[in-house]
């Protein structure tokens, strides 16, 4: 079975984003790189379908910067078998990285049985890179997934939807499966693992190489800048019993006559 | 002026409501509305209230229960047919899964999930928050159309005029073609309550909650305002609450009117992925956590003594 995973490089959760310069992007300089939270679970659940799979192999690819192939590098070091990088500087919109991702996994040769991928991204929360991949290859695909079994080629997914429901599909591969928290426990890598990723293989691709141009842009950015500030609030001192009462009156008047939300 | 379809979904005989926001924004462009299924005769009423000219409920085979590849399927015919510049739906469950393969069958593009735009001479600008809001950025689409756009509940706000137009319904008939991944069972989550991305009010809880259990006075306070209730990434990694319920940049992004966080103490990603709230409440021991920055009206005191005086208060008004 070929497995394949697409993942990508994002700023650590905790960052504080700046916008750069012209308002074009982000300042990027002094970031520290992740991969996508919700990849963590693609690969884990690609690592598990392996497992289940003997002959199988895993595939990571990733469209990104050529300096940092860390995100790469660890989901080698977690036990995928290969890796493909898709050299790009540039900030791609959602159509280029489907597109490149198509152009990636074309290129190596074998044909996806199945692809995990994280239901999005956290950086450009765009949601669209697992859909327009699928479109792309004419499979089917099924996001924000909670839950997958798979037998003999067949995938029962859960997807979530509004207020906790589950709709559960049942598809037969191939297929694209875009993963949500909370379907598996992503693995850390061992070390030997670490060591022995570092001998894996790993492809380069130019966007040329895999067939993206700039004609291929479907989106522009600008003006990038900081959500504006509220104004400070009113703070009430409630440790008090005694107090607690009348100032939860006062708030709740104030919801109430002046927010007007009540 | 741009010709402009925008698509909405029947739930229990109700379009959603960010489907009047959407229709309130777009007012001097031609519009139409289209649903899969049956748009009940109340709804079209409404829509064209708020500027709708054509209603079409679309019908055909394989279409009773959503898929991706059939309702992308159905859309692209009925898209393609009408000539629209640009297809807009709120970003639901649905929608998110539904409009990015949808515009790759056109080739075109999406911007998704936006908090303002504007139609200046039929062309789209949208606001679009990146990084779950730690930043705002404009958006713009290029290459062939039609152009899609999903917009995030609750951001724009109900029109306040009304912006009458033909309302005229009409059957389309549409087809389902193959369907590869099909639903087989749905299986009803725990709350009838409207989903934390449409939600109104919502009341979080945080690590301070200490456990799953203690969440039933925030469940009472919600009931009592009619609110979701949700929680911070703290409280769903202490196995507090479920990932559903989660608010943040690993979870979900919202923009009630109201949101009360109680016992939180507002990570960043917590505060990005609810800053964007009309009203925050922060209920907090400590008087220098973070929350209290973004509040409007903070309370230093225990969650546990003042949630359930908040609910008999608001008992007493509501």
């Amino acid at each position: 079975m070929n497995i394949f995973v697409c993942i990508k490089q994002v700023p650590d959760t905790e960052t504080k984003i700046t916008p750069n310069g012209d308002g074009t992007f982000i300042e990027t300089t002094s970031i520290k790189w992740i991969m996508n939270p919700y990849d963590e679970f693609a690969v884990e659940q690609a690592l598990l379908t392996k497992q289940a799979n003997s002959g199988s192999t895993v595939t990571v690819v990733r469209v990104g910067g050529v300096k940092d192939t860390e995100a790469l590098r660890t989901a080698l070091a977690m036990g995928a078998d290969e890796a493909i990088l898709v050299e790009s500087d540039d900030n791609l919109d959602s159509f280029m990285t489907a597109k490149a991702l198509k152009g990636a996994i074309e290129k190596s040769g074998k044909s996806a049985d199945v692809i995990f991928t994280g239901k999005q991204a956290i950086d450009d929360d765009c949601l669209q890179v697992p859909q327009l991949l699928a479109g792309m290859l004419n499979i089917p695909s099924v996001s924000v997934v909670v839950g997958c079994e798979e037998a003999g080629g067949t995938y029962t997914l859960k997807r979530e939807v509004e207020g906790g429901a589950l709709e559960v599909y049942e598809v037969t591969a191939p297929v694209l499966i875009a993963c949500n928290k909370g379907l598996n426990t992503p693995r850390y890598a061992s070390l030997p693992g670490i060591m022995k990723a570092k001998r894996k293989p790993l492809a380069q691709h130019s966007l040329a190489d895999v067939g993206v141009t700039n004609e291929d842009r479907r989106v522009k950015y600008s003006n990038f800048q900081l959500p504006p500030e509220k104004p400070a609030g009113k703070k009430f001192d409630a440790m008090d019993e005694a107090a607690q009462a009348g100032i939860v009156a006062e708030v709740v008047g104030l919801l109430r006559n002046e927010a007007k939300v009540i | 002026m741009a010709k402009v379809l925008v698509f909405t979904e029947i739930t229990s005989d109700n379009v959603k409501s960010v489907t009047y926001e959407i229709l309130g924004k777009l007012a001097g462009n031609d519009v139409d509305v289209a649903a899969v299924g049956q748009v009940p005769a109340g709804a079209v009423a409404e829509l064209a209230k708020f500027g709708a000219a054509n209603i079409h409920s679309l019908k055909g085979d394989n279409l009773d229960k959503y898929s991706p590849e059939g309702y992308a399927n159905a859309l692209k015919e009925f898209i393609g047919n009408g000539g629209y510049d640009y297809v807009f739906a709120g970003s639901t469950s649905l929608a998110k899964d539904l409009f990015p393969r949808l515009s790759g069958m056109f080739d075109a593009g999406m911007a998704s999930e936006v908090t303002n735009f504007t139609m200046d001479g039929g062309t789209f600008a949208g606001t679009r928050p990146l990084f779950a809001g730690k930043c705002l950025a404009k958006v713009e689409i290029e290459g062939p159309k039609p152009h899609f756009v999903t917009v995030r509940p609750n951001a724009l706000g109900m029109p306040t005029s009304e912006n009458a137009a033909a309302g005229s319904a009409a059957d389309a008939s549409v087809s389902a073609g193959e369907i590869r991944a099909a639903i087989k069972e749905i299986i009803k989550g725990a709350s009838e309550k409207l989903d934390l991305t449409e939600a109104n009010i919502i009341v979080s809880g945080g690590r301070a909650m200490k456990e799953a259990a203690n969440f039933k006075i925030l469940d009472e306070l919600a009931d009592t305002i009619g609110a979701t209730v949700g929680a911070s990434r703290a409280a769903v990694d202490s196995g507090y609450a479920p990932h559903s319920m989660q608010v943040g940049q690993t979870g979900k992004t919202v923009a009630p009117s109201l949101y009360i966080a109680c016992g939180i103490s507002g990570a960043i990603q917590h505060l990005a992925g609810m800053r964007t709230s009309k009203c925050i409440v922060a209920i907090n021991t400590d008087p220098d956590a973070p929350i209290f920055t973004k509040a409007d009206y903070g309370i230093v005191g225990d969650l546990f003594q003042i949630v359930p005086i908040l609910t008999e208060e608001f008992k007493k008004i509501m």
